[in-house]
């Protein structure tokens, strides 16, 4: 369950945060997770739990934003959102498309106290 | 009091990767991450791709897996250095166990280093290990539901092999379904169909692996002038 090590690597993040802003308490960490990564957000805060217990940031509740799959086609650079993970732009059919939003492992901000 | 962050929670581990990535590109190493479900014949492509190319290019392998080295032992037969990384039950390899092995490979002279990855499609899809491409193995015998259930591993894919194909009158597994959702989801990928067991369609996967070598010494050989 690679939810672990993703869950370690937020809490890293958090307590320096808290840290860096001498915060007692962590009360809400918000992420954000994009349509296309594997990770499934029950198993993420179930990890982070057990991580956190006995840190600052065992009381923190996690927020999931999840991030839409939004590709730009480099070509006529039309966004769109990728149904059904098709990567051609359904504007001109070219397959080069670029991921502008989708893949996000982010912690995007903390509340503390 | 709200904190801002935007921080990638993936940071650390892509940090180390590229410094991997770094050290054997100054030599010019062609480095592949190879990934497949357990089973889908990751280990089988490696022992046919050793015994065709040995002779041709300087290889070794990095093999990861849970607990074993049943694999390490098949590629140490084929007569190429092998380097075991168990996981102790992790799903993946990450970047600092395969820092925590590249001394224990001879990298003068190297041309090619090819890393197992744990059989899973699902979590070493996320963590890069100092790869310059993946490759993913995807047997018959798994289904063409795969990559639309797994479509990172195939996104992030320089190549696919389709192994097993000397078993498709016995399955149910729909080629041209599979073709089109492996290259509907990565439009450049190299779309191999092969069968490690006879040999079929091999020549494609070790003339793509030939291609990607030589590209990686050229690129190094410009930055070294």
């Amino acid at each position: 369950m690679h939810e672990m090590a993703i869950a370690q690597g937020i809490l890293d993040i958090v307590l320096k945060a808290a840290a860096d802003n001498d915060a007692a308490a962590v009360v809400r960490i918000k992420l954000q997770v994009g349509e296309m990564t594997e990770v499934v957000p029950e198993a993420l805060t179930f990890c982070f739990s057990s991580l956190a217990a006995g840190t600052a940031a065992a009381a923190a509740e996690l927020e999931v934003e999840v991030m839409p799959l939004v590709g730009r086609c480099r070509d006529c650079g039309r966004e769109f959102r990728v149904e059904r993970f098709r990567f051609l732009c359904p504007g001109c059919g070219s397959a080069g498309v670029e991921i502008i939003s989708g893949r996000e492992l982010r912690v995007e901000h903390l509340e503390v106290e | 009091m709200e904190i801002k962050v935007m921080a990638n929670i993936l940071d650390k581990n892509d940090q180390i990767a590229a410094e991997v990535n770094a050290q054997l590109s100054r030599r010019g190493i062609f480095v592949l991450n190879l990934l497949g479900s357990p089973g889908s014949g990751k280990t089988a492509l490696l022992e046919r791709t050793i015994a065709a190319l040995k002779d041709e290019l300087s290889m070794a392998v990095i093999e990861g897996d849970l607990f074993t080295d049943k694999d390490a032992e098949r590629i140490a037969r084929q007569g190429v250095p092998v380097v075991q990384i168990n996981t102790g039950g992790g799903c993946h390899l990450d970047a600092s166990m395969v820092r925590g092995v590249l001394d224990r490979l001879d990298l003068e002279r190297l041309e090619l280093l090819i890393i197992e990855n744990v059989g899973n499609l699902v979590c070493p899809a996320e963590f890069n290990i100092g790869e310059d491409m993946k490759a993913t193995v995807l047997s018959v015998t798994e289904g063409e539901d795969k990559p639309l259930k797994y479509p990172l591993v195939f996104k992030q894919a320089g190549a696919a092999v389709v192994n097993k194909i000397d078993l498709l009158p016995y399955t149910s597994f729909d080629l041209a379904a599979a073709t089109e959702d492996i290259t509907s989801i990565n439009p450049q990928i190299a779309l191999i169909t092969a069968s490690c067991r006879t040999g079929e369609g091999l020549e494609a996967w070790y003339d793509w692996l030939r291609g990607r070598v030589a590209a990686k010494k050229a690129a190094a050989g410009r930055k070294g002038e």
